[in-house]
């Protein structure tokens, strides 16, 4: 079922007698959106909504601006770079994607959870903790100054004070149920599924290269290898994370994302978009990703899968819809021909039950899900 | 009521010795050191041992720290070849590099701490705390330390070994599936297997002997809520060793037959599942952690209370503290698994639980603040060290509640972030808590003081030097820098470059220790009894310095009022 035609550059890093072999790979669907999941997710939001509604205003805020902001983005970028016909990879903007020279903090985010996560960070731990340990520290210092032999040369009895040891049991426990809040809503916000006739990409973990199939389009598969040093540089691109063939995908709308391994984990990593997960073999993981920029975003294999396990870079290239689908037919591909229907009218040929898969879930609204069983045959 | 301890006769291969007519008496050297019945001695043992294993360990991770310090690949084709294989062929290069996290990780974890807080200082002083003679089977005793040491020359033997791309296990010690199955052909992987197959026989051994000394053994008044700190902590040790390392040997024994013997556990081919190596691996793995830092909370308890010349504040709390640490930590495991696809239940309730584990850490970080607060604190060298540990696992202990965080984790997971957050825990709490330790008793155990002095001057470049070691790691992972990595974009240099220098700040404090050690045995003068003065109350002090071959031939008795 997996009919895999391999494009581009094969995997020249391959060692022969590495290759694994191995038996029909039995797929793992996780059911996305059951009962439950729901249920809780609507309590939490509810809790959420009634205690924390201060904290998480200013998020809710950010991520609504970023969604409107997108398409306006992608429209301008589209504008300015007329689709000339032939696919030239893009010059990335030095800075963004990537790190960036002795930097202390998180790398430019460019997705709407990327946004959350970062403000979950900057806003609400990092904050916490800083206090904590300079409150720590600070007693450490008041108690090795003030209570010192020369100061204090008699020490005091005391062992027990019921009153403050459970101050100090009961304010962590606030504490943690401050920071529970937002962290099991932004659990909740990057489990949300992307919508049916969303861009799948499945991504393919191999010791030591990616491939990347587009299911949806004809099924072809981008195999993708880091670039020699030399190359990556004489390209403008930073060693080390540059790769000839780059994962390209459309800009401002969500994407479902599959990733599995074809020989041991691999974990498919971009750091700037706030995105991890691991490759596995026999197991299909999901997950949603939206990139609110065009852009070229760099990441690299993040599960230990071998020798070269630090030479199978990510690059992903965000591109306006409409060169994103140049590209797609450039490689050979083809544009599902639902994909350009649903979005006004369901068209005649659609059967009525496909139209009301189709119908919900519209791109504003992701959570909308009636048939969990539907959305396991993408792969 | 005083009992008096009746030895049994030991069978005595040669001669008329009688062993017991002294309590000084000592038994020839072969017959001491590598037929040990005795509960110093073994802990001895292991101390020199998991020193000798540190060094390696040490050393191995200096090599990374020198490759790492500027991108591209500059020592690890000499490192190749200089150990037997080709430096000219690529991938055994990169297969070193694997060889040696996965050589850095386990040595550290399972034949370098390990043996020195629960094989060291547990054999040394849980006996001497509780008042007993010896622990519960000596013998026992002394096949967990064989057992331990043995496994050590099974995992060098490993480094050896074909591994598939190159000499040795590359697995990382986490040993994944099917990187470690399928992706590692070659008997190295198997080695290393079968190492810690015996390091895990040989813990277990240990923990029922502490379980059952502990339970068995306490000298008379001695109830457990008048055991030491330190003993409490051993005690949930064992427990979790007892509880853990099975699990782990279950998991490992399953990746050999998978390897050998054509099983598949963990090959989707077969119906197995890699992530079901996971779950077992890091149901062991997290308690692990506990048990290597437990041990340092005993020590650092019973040094606070020392300097401090006061009981421990909150005793019961900080006991409970540390059984509920034991309890939460089983519950916690797949906090390691946030990125390998689990449901988003999974990934909500590990979080919870994760978090609630900083509960009773909080406990354990106020108490010794207590416990100082109103006391007469004397700045010796082992309290300089713990001071030093309390405050380094506060910032070890702050990232964790960060990264336990599923929705955060999905960007830190196997970075550098994560490799900061656990070196601060273990390589700048258990390790700091560990030469706490060390200087603490080390007058007790060899009857000579060592210089304060450089005890001192060894925590200072110690203490500089992990802190530029590892807090720069923070920033490389936050920017992206995934772990395991031999090599990396030019944007990483800088605190890459920082933390190689922190390495060198580090090994000269490793150095002074040396030094330390060697004129204090040399030339060092004879320690008391209680060379540490009023604020040392347990049952060690009542002893001489070092204590006599066999001690507590008449049991000490606690009477109601014995301070903790």
């Amino acid at each position: 079922m997996r009919a895999t035609t391999i494009r581009g550059r094969s995997g020249d890093n391959l060692v022969p007698d590495l290759q694994l072999q191995r038996g029909p790979i039995v797929l793992k669907i996780r059911k996305e959106g059951d009962r439950l999941v729901m249920g809780i997710r609507r309590t939490v939001q509810f809790i959420a909504g009634a205690a924390t509604s201060l904290a998480i205003l200013p998020q809710v805020a950010m991520a609504a601006v970023a969604t409107a902001d997108a398409p306006v983005a992608v429209a301008t970028a589209a504008a300015a770079e007329v689709a000339t016909g032939g696919y030239v990879p893009m010059k990335p903007t030095p800075g963004k994607g990537m790190p960036e020279d002795g930097a202390i903090w998180f790398q430019d985010q460019y997705s709407p959870i990327g946004d959350y996560g970062s403000w979950m960070h900057d806003a609400i731990l990092m904050p916490l903790i800083t206090v904590i340990t300079l409150f720590v520290l600070l007693l450490m210092l008041w108690v090795m100054v003030r209570y010192r032999k020369s100061r204090n040369p008699v020490a005091s009895k005391t062992s027990h004070n019921t009153l403050i040891e459970v101050i100090w049991t009961g304010l962590p426990v606030l504490i943690l149920l401050g920071i529970a809040v937002p962290s099991i809503d932004l659990l909740a916000t990057q489990y949300e599924s992307p919508p049916k006739n969303a861009v799948t990409v499945k991504v393919n973990g191999y010791q030591w290269y990616w491939g990347y199939e587009y299911p949806d389009n004809g099924g072809f598969e981008v195999i993708s290898n880091m670039l020699p040093e030399a190359e990556a540089i004489a390209n403008g691109e930073p060693s080390q994370l540059a790769v000839d063939n780059r994962m390209v995908v459309p800009v401002g709308v969500p994407i479902r994302i599959q990733t599995m391994g074809m020989d041991v984990i691999h974990s498919f990593a971009v750091p700037s978009l706030w995105f991890k997960l691991d490759a596995v073999p026999g197991r299909l993981n999901e997950k949603t990703m939206f990139i609110k920029e065009p852009g070229v975003y760099y990441g690299q294999c993040s599960e230990l899968c071998g020798a070269r396990h630090g030479y199978m870079p990510i690059a992903v290239e965000a591109l306006p819809m409409a060169q994103y689908e140049a590209w797609v037919l450039e490689q050979g591909g083809e544009l599902p021909s639902s994909k350009q229907a649903p979005a006004k009218a369901a068209p005649a040929a659609a059967t009525p039950a496909a139209a009301a898969v189709a119908a919900p879930s519209d791109k504003t609204a992701p959570e909308a899900e009636k048939p969990a069983a539907a959305d396991s045959t993408t792969a | 009521m005083a009992t008096t301890a009746t030895p049994e006769t030991l069978p005595v291969h040669d001669d008329a010795h009688d062993l017991h007519s002294h309590a000084d008496h000592k038994p020839p050297f072969f017959q001491r050191w590598f037929m040990s019945t005795n509960h110093k001695d073994i802990g001895t043992l292991y101390l020199i041992f998991a020193i000798f294993a540190g060094v390696i360990g040490g050393a191995v991770s200096g090599i990374m720290r020198a490759e790492l310090a500027a991108p591209g690949i500059q020592y690890l084709s000499w490192w190749t070849s200089f150990l037997g294989g080709n430096g000219a062929n690529f991938d055994e290069t990169l297969h070193l590099w694997n060889v040696l996290i996965s050589a850095h990780g386990l040595i550290m974890v399972f034949f370098m701490v390990m043996p020195a807080v629960i094989g060291g200082f547990g054999n040394w002083f849980v006996p001497l705390m509780i008042g007993a003679p010896d622990m519960a089977f000596p013998r026992m005793n002394n096949i967990s330390f064989w057992l331990t040491f043995f496994a050590f020359i099974s995992l060098m033997t490993s480094a050896f070994m074909p591994g598939g791309t190159g000499m040795g296990a590359g697995t990382g010690w986490t040993v994944y599936a099917p990187l470690s199955t399928s992706g590692s052909p070659g008997p190295a992987v198997d080695f290393a297997i079968f190492s810690l197959h015996l390091a895990g026989a040989a813990s277990i051994m240990g923990a029922i002997n502490f379980i059952t000394t502990i339970f068995n053994m306490r000298a008379p008044g001695m109830t457990l809520h008048k055991m030491p700190l330190f003993v409490w902590s051993v005690l949930v040790t064992a427990f979790l060793l007892l509880l853990a390392l099975p699990v782990l040997a279950a998991a490992i024994t399953m990746l050999l037959t998978d390897r050998n013997f054509g099983t598949t556990f963990f090959d989707p081919a077969g119906g197995g599942d890699p992530i079901l190596y996971q779950h077992l691996f890091w149901f062991f793995g997290h308690p692990e952690v506990y048990i290597m830092i437990l041990p340092g909370f005993g020590i650092v308890s019973q040094i606070v209370s020392t300097f401090s010349k006061k009981p421990v504040f909150g005793y019961l709390g900080m006991a409970y503290a540390m059984v509920a640490i034991g309890v939460v930590g089983f519950i916690v495991w797949a906090h390691h698994m946030y990125t390998v696809g689990l449901s988003v239940n999974e990934k909500m309730y590990f979080t919870a639980a994760t978090m609630v584990i900083a509960v009773p850490t909080g406990i354990k970080i106020f108490s010794w603040i207590a416990t100082m607060w109103g006391g007469s604190l004397e700045f010796k060298s082992p309290m300089w060290w713990a001071l030093g540990f309390i405050f380094l696992f506060t910032v070890g202990g702050v990232t964790g509640v960060v990264l336990a965080n599923g929705g955060i984790d999905d960007n830190l997971h196997d970075t550098y972030y994560v490799v900061a957050h656990f070196h601060y825990v273990l390589s700048l709490g258990a390790v700091t808590a560990l030469f706490a330790g060390w200087w603490y008793w080390f007058p007790k155990m060899f009857g000579k003081m060592h210089s304060e002095f450089l005890a001192k001057l060894q925590f200072v470049f110690f203490f500089v030097g992990v802190n530029t070691l590892f807090f720069p790691m923070h920033f490389l992972g936050m920017q992206g820098m995934p772990r395991r990595y031999p090599d990396y974009t030019p944007a990483f240099e800088l605190w890459n470059k920082v933390a190689t220098d922190g390495y060198m700040i580090m090994s000269v404090s490793m150095l002074i220790f040396f030094v330390n050690v060697i004129y204090s045995l040399v030339a060092g003068k004879k320690a008391a009894p209680n060379y540490w003065g009023e604020g040392a109350t347990t049952l060690e002090w009542t002893l001489s310095s070092p204590p006599p071959f066999h001690q507590f031939e008449t049991l000490p008795v606690i009477d109601d009022k014995a301070a903790h």
